[in-house]
C-alpha cells in the first residue's frame, strides 16, 4: 500500500523541531523511519506533518564525558555496531545490535527511534533498563533526564511530553568487573523476540555483587526481574531464579506463542544468559 | 526552514548521473526510482520493509528503498542493481548465480544482489554463515538459498584463486 498524504519539514536545528512541535495534531518525529514508514505505508497512522530528524547533526554520535557515555538519538544501530568506544564502555549494547533486524535496517534505524516507539518486544529499551540508563529529552523548556525504568510506560507509550524530543541517552560506562550478557529466542534471525533478555552485572570471582535482568517480549514494556536477580546474587541456584520469574513478567498470548511457551522460554533464556555470563564468555 | 509543502524539489545523483525532480512527500525511493527514473531494477514486494526485494544503496549503505521517502534522498547519491551492473562490480557474483541456478522467478535478485554487494565491501572473504546471516532480511521463494549462497561462495572462492594468480 502506499502512504497517505502528509507535509514534510526538514529542520537542521532542535529550535526549528521545537516551533514544529507547537501543539497542532498529527506532528510526528521522523527519525530512522524503519517503523513508522511501515506504518505510514500500511496505513496504520497518519500524520499531517513528518518532521525529519535526519539533518540535525547534533543529535548524532557517541560522545564520553566523566565515566557517562552520550548516544546521539539519531546514532544508527550500524554506529552502535561499530563503535569502539560502545563496544569497550557499554559492550552490552555492542551485543544486542546485531539481534536487531538486518543489516538494511540497521543502517537507517536509530536508538533514539527505538527508544521514543518504545516497542515492548524490542532489544534496546531493555538495555536502557539492564544499564540504568537516563534518557535525555528536550523541550523548549530545557532539557531534563528520565531515568529508564521511568520512561517506558507501556506498549509504545513513554513519559514524553509532547513537546519534547528525545536528544540522546547516556549510560554509566561499564565498572571494573562488569559482565554482560544479551540473548533472544526469535522463530528466524532477525525477527521479533518472542522473548529476549539484556543482563548486566558485578562479579568478581565467582560472586555477584550487582545484577539486573531486563526481559523483553515479557509484557506491555520491558521489565526488570528483581526477585531473579537477587537469588542469582545470593548463589541460591539457577532453578530458584528461574521459578522467581513468574511474578516479575507478564507476557500475553499472540498468535506465535501462548503466555506459558513465553514463560516456558525466559526460564530457558535466563539459565543460558546466566551460565554464559558466569562461565566469563 | 523548509516550509512544510506537499511537493519537493530534489537533486540527487543515481547510478552516477545529478537529476533534479518534483516529488510528493508521500511518495517512497522506490516508487520515485521506478515509476520517474523508469528504474524497474529495484522490485516492490511487501512495502514495509520485510522482503528486501527493494534493497538500494544510499550513501554507500544497503537500505530499504520502501522505508525512506524520496524527498529524503535529497542531495543523496543513489546506487541501483543497474548501477551495480553497469559498473561490472558484481559480474562475477551474476554469473555464478546463473552458473549455480540462484534465481528462478528472479524478483528477490535485484535485492540479493545489491545486499551482496554490501557484504563483499565490508567482509571480501565471507564464511557461509556470514553470507546467511547477510541475505537473512532478504526473502525468495523460489531457491530454498543454498543455491544462492553457493553462487556467492563459488564467486568468493573465484576471487580468491584469481588474486593468488596475479
Amino acid at each position: 500500500m502506499k502512504a497517505p498524504a502528509f507535509a514534510y519539514a526538514k529542520p537542521t536545528s532542535l529550535a526549528e523541531v521545537f516551533d514544529c512541535l507547537d501543539g497542532s495534531e498529527g506532528v510526528r518525529l521522523l527519525a530512522g523511519g524503519q517503523s513508522l514508514i511501515p506504518s505510514l505505508n500500511m496505513r496504520l497512522s497518519a500524520p499531517t506533518v513528518l518532521v525529519d530528524l535526519n539533518h540535525i547533526a547534533a543529535l548524532r554520535g557517541v560522545t564520553e564525558a566523566s565515566g557517562v557515555i552520550r548516544i546521539g538519538a539519531m546514532t544508527r544501530h550500524h554506529e552502535l555496531a561499530t563503535s569502539p568506544l560502545i563496544a569497550s564502555r557499554v559492550p552490552l549494547i555492542a551485543k544486542a545490535v546485531p539481534h536487531i533486524a538486518h543489516q538494511a535496517i540497521r543502517n537507517r534505524g536509530t536508538i533514539g527511534g527505538s527508544l521514543a516507539l518504545a516497542d515492548p518486544s524490542t532489544e534496546l529499551p531493555a538495555c536502557c533498563l539492564a544499564l540504568d540508563a537516563a534518557i535525555v529529552a528536550a523541550s523548549r523548556r530545557g532539557e531534563r533526564r528520565i531515568a529508564a525504568r521511568d520512561f517506558f510506560l507501556g506498549i509504545y507509550e513513554t513519559a514524553l511530553a509532547p513537546d519534547e524530543v528525545l536528544v540522546a541517552v547516556e549510560f554509566p560506562a561499564s565498572p571494573v568487573n562488569a559482565v554482560s550478557g544479551f540473548d533472544e529466542l526469535a522463530r528466524r534471525h532477525g525477527d521479533y523476540a518472542i522473548v529476549g533478555l539484556a543482563a548486566q552485572g558485578v562479579r568478581k570471582g565467582e560472586t555477584w555483587s550487582s545484577l539486573k535482568l531486563a526481559f523483553f517480549g515479557a509484557g506491555d514494556r520491558p521489565l526488570l526481574a528483581e526477585a531473579a536477580a537477587q537469588a542469582v546474587i545470593a548463589g541460591k541456584g539457577i532453578a530458584e531464579a528461574q521459578a522467581a520469574l513468574q511474578d516479575a513478567l507478564s507476557p500475553s498470548d499472540d498468535g506465535e506463542c501462548s503466555a506459558k511457551t513465553k514463560m516456558h522460554l525466559a526460564r530457558v533464556l535466563l539459565g543460558r544468559v546466566i551460565a554464559t555470563m558466569e562461565s566469563g564468555t | 526552514m523548509t516550509p512544510a509543502a506537499e511537493i519537493h524539489t530534489i537533486t540527487l545523483t543515481v547510478n552516477g548521473e545529478r537529476i533534479t525532480r518534483s516529488v510528493a512527500a508521500r511518495m517512497h525511493l522506490v516508487d520515485f526510482l521506478r515509476e520517474q527514473l523508469d528504474l524497474t531494477g529495484s522490485h516492490l514486494g511487501c512495502e514495509h520493509g520485510v522482503c528486501g526485494a527493494c534493497t538500494v544503496q544510499v550513501d554507500g549503505v544497503a537500505v530499504r528503498g520502501c522505508l525512506m521517502l524520496a524527498v529524503q534522498a535529497d542531495s543523496a547519491t543513489i546506487v541501483t542493481v543497474e548501477g551495480l551492473t553497469d559498473s561490472g562490480v558484481l559480474a562475477d557474483v551474476q554469473e555464478a548465480f546463473l552458473q549455480r541456478n540462484a534465481l528462478q522467478c528472479g524478483f528477490c535478485t535485484p535485492g540479493m544482489l545489491t545486499t551482496i554487494a554490501e557484504l563483499l565491501t565490508v567482509n571480501p572473504d565471507p564464511s557461509r554463515d556470514a553470507i546467511r546471516d547477510a541475505i537473512s532480511g532478504n526473502y525468495c521463494r523460489c531457491t530454498g538459498y543454498h543455491a544462492i549462497v553457493d553462487a556467492v561462495q563459488n564467486a568468493v572462492a573465484a576471487r580468491r584463486t584469481k588474486e593468488a594468480a596475479e
